[in-house]
């Protein structure tokens, strides 16, 4: 009798005991896993991210002997009346409408392909992959030279055209500058997103395509209503990351042409990269920062409202 | 059990390790300000993969640090990529070494900035005034750095090629004009042997630009900036002679005589007969003279009205404002302005050297040498920058505007904006006053 009344009251704060330490246990695990990802976003995002929201507000210079002080909308009503701002801000634009479809485009074609099952699949995978884990700076280097007047790019198409065609001064004329420099982008980047499009492409079960196959569907059928809808998650993730990364287009522009010829190339991030630390002027720099992060916040959002889960 | 709380341990110690870490970055900054540790200087310099010219930093570094027993000199050399950035850096965690050197354009803006003290070397072996007024850093009357050389710019030819073509070879009585510059270039243009005959480094980037094009603004008679009180650039880099200069310089390329961007390494492309007639650097006389033999000809700047002109300043010493030990960083200074070591540092890296003494000990520099005349150029045309903490401003603006005429834009356009900025950036600076 004793022990059966003891045996309950005895248990039931020792189970609690358990669950209790191993919440704690667990809580404290899920701590202290995220304090080194949460320590580095404080001081690397977080604080940057206040400093310049805080900044574009002064007058703070990189070098200068007086502390900064505040001036309002200054910086601002100087960037709304800059002719560069505007240049920068199309130019932005116009390479992330052009990269971004391209990009994605190109990628998943490249994905269907390499998805066969076909020998030596591996070694194109490879191929296409390599771009990608070569640094951005020796790529750019790299297609400066094939750009030249008389680099490798215009001796093929002479070749081709068996001499009939003279290419342009790629990077040197105004109107080809942005082009080139988004046709090495792509070829740039196109890997990477092959591979996000790849592993979307092989979590669709085979029994669908099997299905489909069995009810006589087209390869253009069997696309339209099982690889596509499949990807969906897929599609939304390359179509965030090539945006951002689009709209931050930098380390080509500062290799290849600063901007030039005649500010056709030059971008929001290069201007304010070149403002800040040429030209010395940390708030106005901040300034621009504050105007692209609403920018790119904006087109995120309005993304992330499009291909939203519906049902 | 056990499992959790291994994981959970390694997990603290990875938190521990990025806490530390960035705990770590952030101490940087607090540690003390001297750039001196009692006797032991440190000194910072530009020359990392330099290695003729780190090698007598080294040497006076070693003089010096054996002629006495009180102070000891540290050296710590940075790329020249870098140097400028993390000079930058280490001034605002007021972590600055005592001694430096700073490119001769730079040192109003560091002055102003506060980076740098003024030093005093009176009584040393080499008085200043000794000096080339170009190799001298002041700014507001007071002395800030100096320099052991100075580099100049020039015309290198072929003496052949421009006989062959019927060319008359420059002196330094009777410099190119205008329009002499420009007939030659014209005949050099019709001989058909070369695609560009002129070659001006144009694929450059960064300084080279107002280093190698502005003096040629300034023949015209303009300038980056009114150098009366530097308080204002309209009127002058967008006055009448300067846009003058803007249409000459674009019609180089419509006429054909000049590449939009030049190649990787215009001075080969001149040595292989690419090009007939080169604007470089003093650095590459040897290179030249060895190659072309007597063939060569160095040729003084055109007079495109007001003279021939070239930029003047190159790497200078100072002594940065946070040293704890300034007098130990003025010994070292006073001790390094002897005339031999003027001589080993224009012997080592084929500069001008800076005092007409030390020219007197270097075959090539001394009067009648072969490249005396380099000397003289940088003695009679040298021009400084704009001496004005707004120099690194103009110094971009003026890149941009001069790389937007090559590709294209209306001179008084682009001049003109390049003024507005530089009018705008002093006026938001308060003139640079403060």
């Amino acid at each position: 009798m004793t022990t059966n009344t003891a045996a309950p009251e005895r248990l039931r704060p020792v189970r609690r005991t358990r669950t209790n330490n191993a919440r704690r246990r667990e809580s404290l695990t899920a701590l202290g896993m995220a304090t080194p990802a949460v320590v580095l976003l404080i001081v690397f995002l977080v604080v940057p991210v206040a400093l310049a929201f805080a900044l574009a507000f002064t007058d703070a210079r990189l070098i200068s002997p007086t502390p900064a002080r505040f001036v309002g909308l200054r910086n601002f009503t100087q960037l709304f009346e800059d002719p560069v701002f505007y240049k920068s801000l199309r130019n932005t634009v116009y390479f992330a409408v052009v990269v971004v479809p391209l990009q994605a485009g190109l990628a998943l074609v490249l994905a269907l392909l390499v998805n066969a099952k076909v020998r030596g699949v591996n070694f194109f995978r490879t191929v296409y992959f390599l771009p990608v884990v070569t640094s951005m700076v020796v790529v750019s280097l790299l297609w400066t030279f094939l750009y030249r007047e008389d680099g490798l790019v215009n001796r093929v198409i002479s070749t081709l055209t068996l001499g009939h065609v003279q290419g342009p001064d790629w990077l040197g004329d105004p109107a080809t500058a942005m082009p080139a420099i988004i046709l090495m982008s792509v070829w740039q980047g196109v890997g990477f997103h092959m591979i996000i499009w790849l592993a979307g492409l092989q979590t669709i079960p085979a029994e669908l395509y099997e299905a489909a196959e069995l009810d006589g569907a087209t390869p253009w059928h069997r696309f339209r209503h099982v690889t596509w809808p499949g990807l969906r998650a897929t599609r939304t993730f390359v179509l965030v990351t090539i945006t951002i990364a689009a709209f931050s287009l930098f380390t080509q522009i500062r290799v290849m042409t600063q901007g030039g010829p005649l500010d056709s190339t030059t971008t929001v991030v290069f201007q304010a990269v070149r403002t800040g630390y040429d030209q010395q002027q940390t708030a106005y720099a901040a300034a621009i920062s504050l105007v692209f992060f609403l920018l790119v916040l904006t087109v995120s959002l309005i993304q992330r409202f499009l291909t939203r889960e519906k049902d | 059990m056990v499992f959790r709380t291994r994981r959970l341990a390694a997990a603290s110690v990875a938190a521990a390790a990025a806490t530390a870490l960035v705990a770590g970055c952030a101490s940087g900054s607090g540690g003390n300000s001297s750039g001196a540790s009692g006797d032991t200087l440190t000194l910072w310099t530009h020359n990392a993969g330099n290695s003729a010219e780190l090698d007598v930093v080294k040497k006076i570094i070693k003089d010096f640090n054996g002629s006495q027993d009180k102070y000891t000199v540290k050296l710590q050399s940075f790329p020249q990529t870098d140097y400028n950035n993390s000079v930058v850096a280490a001034a605002s965690a007021r972590k600055l070494p005592c001694l430096l050197d700073v490119d001769g354009p730079n040192v109003a803006n560091w002055a102003w900035g506060g980076y740098l003290a003024p030093i005093d070397v009176a009584g040393s072996e080499v008085p200043v005034s000794d000096q080339l007024d170009s190799t001298v850093g002041t700014y507001r009357d007071k002395l800030y750095s100096f320099g052991f050389y100075d580099v100049s710019l020039a015309f290198f030819a072929r003496k052949s090629v421009l006989n062959e073509n019927g060319i008359r070879i420059p002196t330094m009585d009777k410099p190119w004009t205008k329009g002499e510059f420009d007939a030659a270039l014209a005949k050099l243009k019709k001989s058909g042997k070369f695609a560009y005959p002129l070659e001006m480094g144009t694929g450059g980037s960064g300084e080279w630009w107002p280093y190698a094009y502005s003096p040629q603004l300034q023949s015209f008679g303009g300038d980056l900036i009114d150098r009366d009180g530097y308080k204002t650039a309209s009127g002058t880099l967008d006055g009448k002679e300067s846009v003058e200069w803007g249409n000459w310089f674009r019609s180089l390329v419509t006429k054909g005589y000049l590449a939009k961007k030049s190649g990787a390494d215009p001075n080969k492309d001149f040595l292989a007969g690419k090009s007939a007639i080169q604007w470089d650097g003093s650095w590459n006389a040897a290179k030249n003279a060895e190659k072309l033999g007597d063939d060569l000809a160095i040729i003084p700047p055109v007079d495109f009205g007001k003279g021939p002109k070239i930029g003047g300043a190159s790497w200078q010493w100072a002594m940065s404002s946070t040293c704890s030990n300034k007098d130990g960083a003025q010994e070292w200074l006073k001790f390094s302005r002897q005339t031999k070591y003027f001589v080993d540092y224009a012997k080592a890296t084929s500069t001008i050297p800076a005092t007409d003494e030390a020219a007197t000990q270097i075959e090539d520099y001394r009067p009648g040498g072969k490249f005396a005349v380099l000397g003289r150029f940088a003695q009679k045309y040298a021009t400084l920058r704009p001496v004005t903490p707004a120099y690194p401003y103009i110094s971009t603006e003026f890149q941009k505007a001069a790389q937007d005429i090559l590709a294209g834009a209306d001179p008084k356009t682009a001049l003109g904006q390049a003024a507005k900025n530089i009018d705008n950036n002093l006026k938001t600076n308060n003139n640079y006053s403060g």
